[in-house]
Formats: C-alpha cells, sequence, structure tokens
C-alpha cells in the first residue's frame, strides 16, 4: 500500500520557498505527496510542486490565523480529503506551525514530534530524528501507529526536483463553521514584517552570518558578508535589546532557531540562550577579537581578529572569486 | 483575581544534559525552574499590584508544576518570585508524559483549583529550556476549552478581557479575548525582578500542596508512558566537535579575512 505523505503549506498564493520544497521532496520520497493548503494555490506555486513531485493539493478555504481555527482545519483536511488518514503529516517549523500542529494532532488523536531534522518511515512507525540540549543530543523519536504530525527544521534534505514533472492535481474543501470555535479570541491587528532585501528568510537560510555585541552596532559588515554568500543575518538578543536590529533577527532559544549549512558568528561570545539556536548547524566559524570566547569551543574556525576589519576582506575575496569585476582591485595585496 | 503559573523544573542548562532510558535526566542537582517560567511570575505580580488593595488582598498567585519528587525546588524558586500557594502534581504514573499528557494532567489541576473559586488567568513561559517543544500552553488552552493567546511581549488586562500583542515569525498581531484564558509569555514582556530577602526565607516553609492523579480524578493510563503516542526509540550525545582550526589575524584584516574566505571556498559553501 502506498503512504500517503500530508504537507501543510499555509500559504500557496506566491511562489513557493526552499524550504517549502524540501518538505515536498521529503513527502514524495516517502509516498504520494498531498499539499494542504488555506490560500488557493497559484499557477507558479503549482508548477513548483509538480517540479517536485507532488500528487494533489488540498485548498481548505475558511481558515483563519487563529491557531484554534487553523487546527481545525488541518484536522478536517485529514478527515475528509483522503480515502485512507495519511500516514503523516509535515511542516514547516514556525512558532504558529508548532501550536497548529499540536492542536491539531490533540483533535485527531495523533502523533506529534517537533522540529525534526530527517524524517522517515520504517515498519516501526514514524520516525522524527531531532537534534535537542542545544544541539549536543541526537534523539530519534517514533509514532509506531496512527497519523505522524511533525514540524520539520529547514535544510532537513535538499529541495529537489523530480525527473518527470507531475500531473497535480487540485482538490478544495470548506472549513465547517462549526469547527472554527476560538473560544473568543479576536483578533485586533495583524501586521507582516516587510521582507528586508532579497535574502532569504533567516530560519530557512542556508548561510547565516550573525553579529553580536562586538559589532558595537555597526552591522554592516555582518550584512556584507551575508550578501556575498547569499545569507541571511542574524543577531543576538543582546542587539536586539540595545535597538541595534529587528527582533526579527535574533537567533537563540527563544528567537530563531538556524540549521544552516554554514553559521559565521561575528562579534558574538557565545551565551547558552544563543548557542541553543545555532549549534545544530552544519559548519561553525566564529570571528572575534577575544581568542577566549566561549563560541570557539563549538567552531569549525576560529579566527581571532577585528570583525570590522575581517568580514569586508574575506567578503572582498569571495566576491574577486566569483568574478564580479566592481570589486577587483579594491582589495590591497589582491594578488 | 486568582492566576494560576504553570512552571517547570528543568536541566539547568549549563549542566551537563542527558538522557537516560529515553527521558531526560531530571535530577535536582542540576535542575532548576525553567528560568522562562520566571515571566509569568514576573507578569503575574504585576498584574496584581496594579489591582486596589482590597482585589490585591483577595488576589492569589498560584504555581502549578508537574514531576517527580525534585519538581518542587521549581515551586520554592516560585515562592521566591513571588508566587503566593504551590501546587505539585507527581504521580509515577506520570514517567513518560508527552506534550498531550502535561497538558492534560495540568488542564486537570487547574479543574481541581476551580472547586475551590474560580481561576481569572492561566500564564506559561514561552516555551520550557530541556524540550523546548513551546506547544503546552497551546495544548492546555485546548484541554481547558479556554481561549489562547500565546507568545505574548505585552498582557493587558481590562473589562474582563486580555489583550496581548505577539511577535512571531515575522508577524505583529494584536489579539484580545474573554477571560479566563491561557496566556503565554516570552522573555521580552518583562524584566524578573531580584527576589528580596522576605520572599526568600518565607520560601523555604511555605506549604505545598501535592496532588496524585488520583486527586485529580485521572486514570493512570491516560498519561504517562502508558499514553504516549510518540516515543523516544533512541539518545545518543553527539560527538564533541573536533577543536577548531584557530587563525590569528594579523590586524589589518588580512590574514583573517583570507583565512575565512579560503575555508568557506574550500568547503565548498558557495
Amino acid at each position: 500500500m502506498t503512504t500517503t505523505a500530508a504537507v501543510l503549506l499555509e500559504h500557496t498564493d506566491a511562489p513557493l520557498t526552499a524550504a517549502d520544497l524540501e518538505l515536498v521532496t521529503i513527502a514524495r520520497d516517502v509516498g504520494d505527496a498531498v499539499v494542504v493548503t488555506f490560500t488557493p494555490p497559484v499557477a507558479a506555486a503549482l508548477e513548483q510542486l509538480a517540479a517536485h513531485g507532488a500528487a494533489r493539493v488540498v485548498h481548505v478555504s475558511g481558515t483563519s490565523t487563529l491557531t484554534a481555527v487553523a487546527a481545525a482545519a488541518v484536522q478536517q483536511a485529514v478527515e475528509q480529503a483522503f480515502d485512507a488518514a495519511p500516514r503523516l503529516l509535515l511542516a514547516k517549523a514556525t512558532f504558529a506551525n508548532k501550536e497548529i500542529l499540536a492542536r491539531a494532532a490533540h483533535l485527531l488523536g495523533a502523533g506529534l514530534v517537533i522540529d525534526a531534522a530527517r524524517v522517515a518511515v520504517e515498519d516501526a512507525g514514524v520516525v522524527g530524528a531531532k537534534r535537542v540540549f542545544a544541539g549536543t543530543w541526537d534523539v530519534e523519536c517514533v509514532v509506531p501507529e496512527g497519523t505522524a504530525l511533525l514540524t520539520v527544521r529547514p535544510n532537513a534534505v535538499r529541495a529537489t526536483p523530480v525527473a518527470v514533472p507531475t500531473e497535480v492535481e487540485v482538490t478544495s474543501l470548506t472549513l465547517d463553521a462549526a469547527r472554527a470555535d476560538a473560544r473568543g479570541v479576536e483578533l485586533v491587528s495583524r501586521t507582516v514584517h516587510p521582507t528586508e532585501g532579497t535574502g532569504p528568510a533567516l530560519g530557512e537560510a542556508a548561510v547565516v552570518v550573525a553579529g553580536g555585541r562586538g559589532t558595537g552596532g555597526d552591522f554592516a559588515p555582518v550584512h556584507e558578508l551575508a550578501e556575498v554568500l547569499g545569507g541571511a543575518v542574524g543577531s543576538t538578543r543582546d542587539c536586539v535589546d540595545e535597538g541595534w536590529i529587528e527582533h526579527d533577527t535574533q537567533v537563540g532559544q527563544t528567537g530563531v532557531t538556524v540549521t544552516p549549512r554554514l553559521y559565521v558568528g561575528a562579534g558574538i561570545s557565545g551565551a547558552p540562550h544563543h548557542r541553543g539556536g545555532m549549534q545544530a548547524s552544519e559548519v561553525i566559524v566564529a570571528v572575534n577579537a577575544d581568542p577566549e570566547c566561549p563560541l570557539f569551543e563549538i567552531s569549525d574556525l576560529a579566527v581571532v581578529g577585528d570583525l570590522a576589519l575581517v568580514l569586508p576582506r574575506a567578503a572582498a575575496l569571495l566576491r574577486e572569486r566569483a568574478g564580479d569585476p566592481s570589486v577587483a582591485g579594491t582589495a590591497p595585496d589582491a594578488s | 483575581m486568582r492566576i494560576v503559573v504553570c512552571v517547570k523544573h528543568v536541566p539547568n542548562i549549563h549542566s551537563d544534559r542527558a538522557f537516560a532510558d529515553g527521558r531526560v535526566v531530571r535530577g535536582s542537582a542540576d535542575g532548576s525552574l525553567n528560568e522562562l517560567d520566571e515571566h509569568p511570575l514576573e507578569e503575574a505580580l504585576r498584574i496584581l499590584e496594579a489591582l486596589d488593595d482590597d482585589a490585591r488582598a483577595a488576589s492569589e498567585i498560584v504555581a502549578v508544576t508537574m514531576g517527580p519528587a525534585e519538581a518542587v525546588d521549581a515551586l520554592r524558586r516560585a515562592f521566591q518570585l513571588g508566587a503566593h500557594t504551590g501546587v505539585h502534581v507527581s504521580d509515577d504514573a506520570l514517567a513518560g508524559s508527552d506534550y498531550f499528557a502535561t497538558a492534560r494532567t495540568l488542564a486537570a489541576a487547574v479543574r481541581r483549583l476551580e472547586q475551590d473559586g474560580p481561576v481569572d488567568l492561566v500564564l506559561a513561559g514561552m516555551a520550557a529550556l530541556d524540550g523546548l517543544g513551546s506547544v503546552v500552553p497551546a495544548l492546555l488552552a485546548a484541554e481547558l476549552g479556554l481561549p489562547q493567546l500565546t507568545n505574548a511581549t505585552s498582557l493587558t488586562l481590562a473589562d474582563g478581557a486580555a489583550t496581548v500583542q505577539r511577535e512571531v515569525d515575522g508577524v505583529t498581531e494584536e489579539l484580545r479575548a474573554p477571560l479566563p484564558a491561557v496566556v503565554s509569555v516570552t522573555d521580552h514582556i518583562n524584566r524578573p525582578r531580584f527576589p528580596n530577602i522576605k520572599l526568600i526565607m518565607a520560601a523555604r516553609t511555605k506549604p505545598v500542596t501535592t496532588w496524585t492523579l488520583a486527586d485529580l480524578g485521572l486514570e493512570p493510563d491516560r498519561v504517562g508512558v502508558a499514553a504516549a503516542r510518540a516515543v523516544v526509540r533512541s539518545a545518543e550525545p553527539r560527538p564533541e566537535r573536533e577543536p577548531a582550526t584557530v587563525v590569528t589575524d594579523d590586524g589589518t584584516g588580512d590574514t583573517g579575512g583570507r583565512a575565512l574566505a579560503d575555508f568557506i571556498i574550500d568547503r565548498g559553501l558557495i
């Protein structure tokens, strides 16, 4: 019997991100990938889904951003849009999704794994592997039976197209009004923060360059290196408290958790709260003027030096290597 | 105003944390109140301080925790931070409880407290620093059938309703709901004060109410490992990272910058 793997992508009204397509890649590799979405999918998104091997899209209309309502929408989709209940349902590891999946699992009597870094379907059940204790332990959670709901970290796999794009069928259903009960919670206002520039979202980025107190509030070198690497800019709690940078950039246990292929921490001492949000990164580089910087202890490369000099120099060399003529020769001793 | 604050006893994040038999080792030596739970306690104090004298005198902050015997330490710390009374839900059958069993047990404790008088507000921290699941407050709201207001960075109570600001996943929201409600708060909502000596002294002797599952009317097979829908199959410490390659810059940025660029290129990271 084929396994059905659902993927919750709340928004398909715009082109999908790499993190969205990573989930589709996981789902279609374990079985039939069915996307559950709360917006009507646009053509560009459908094309991406076809290229990545999705079999079907279920559009649930009439839901809202309130957790209780979104969870009821997931429950209804799982109960009504499948011939047999899907074996698993994946969603990106956002704060909103954790709660939506938790409440949906509560309604469905399903198993829940929060923030899996790897997903597999085995005889024993659906397996979600995760990094815990600030990336120092590997734990495998198994949901032996029923539907498993999992939030999945970005970069768990690389999004890869299938050889032959699929025909994606779109079906829809409307959320039963009776289920949409948020117990009187009322949305007074909602503002989506504008995304800065063209870089990837911090939580989903394959490269993160983060600055800490050592920047003294000047994030220009951090931005410069991030831009060369096509990465996102991160920061620490201190920097946010100082008002140097927006809260959205805070990496740490209570901010954004990042698991990029490359993390560069500049002027960051490496307090436990920050480490908890980045320690599972694949490759860690730290740049700090203090040779005793604790972040060096978990780094692959430790550069003892002034970030305001080291980062621009590295950025210039990397640009040079990328063959950008506008910067060639600006770096001293470029030979 | 009667406020329940859910707190958790967790291994200290500065200690060597570990798993054994698929569960977090929760010894008392390295355990403490989950740091993020100081914020809902502080918020509860501020809510009471804003009341007039009569209303404040009739108010109560109840700290509730579930866990093994050592978990009572979290209540002692909560007393230092201003909680008036403490409830410890402890039962051997609770071991191995998943998110759902935890929420079910805490909900049963809240309902039990309601037998002695109405509960106006249930507060919690945004996450426990051991599991970092961040889902128990939402599940607690679901179990209790109460409004869910999570990850609040500000909380205002007026006219029988709670209004919160929240900032999650790049979205700022204001939500309002009638009381009673379940509210979780982030570490940005307030700065917890340092306990004064009077509270520290009093915390040692304050009585703790201990409830078992039977006291809460919960069947043992509804919680703990018996009810878990997800189980930990394996838990392994990760190998220590190789010591870092250390490069000391020459003071111009060149040595350091070159080492950084070469490293990124050699590892194929660009």
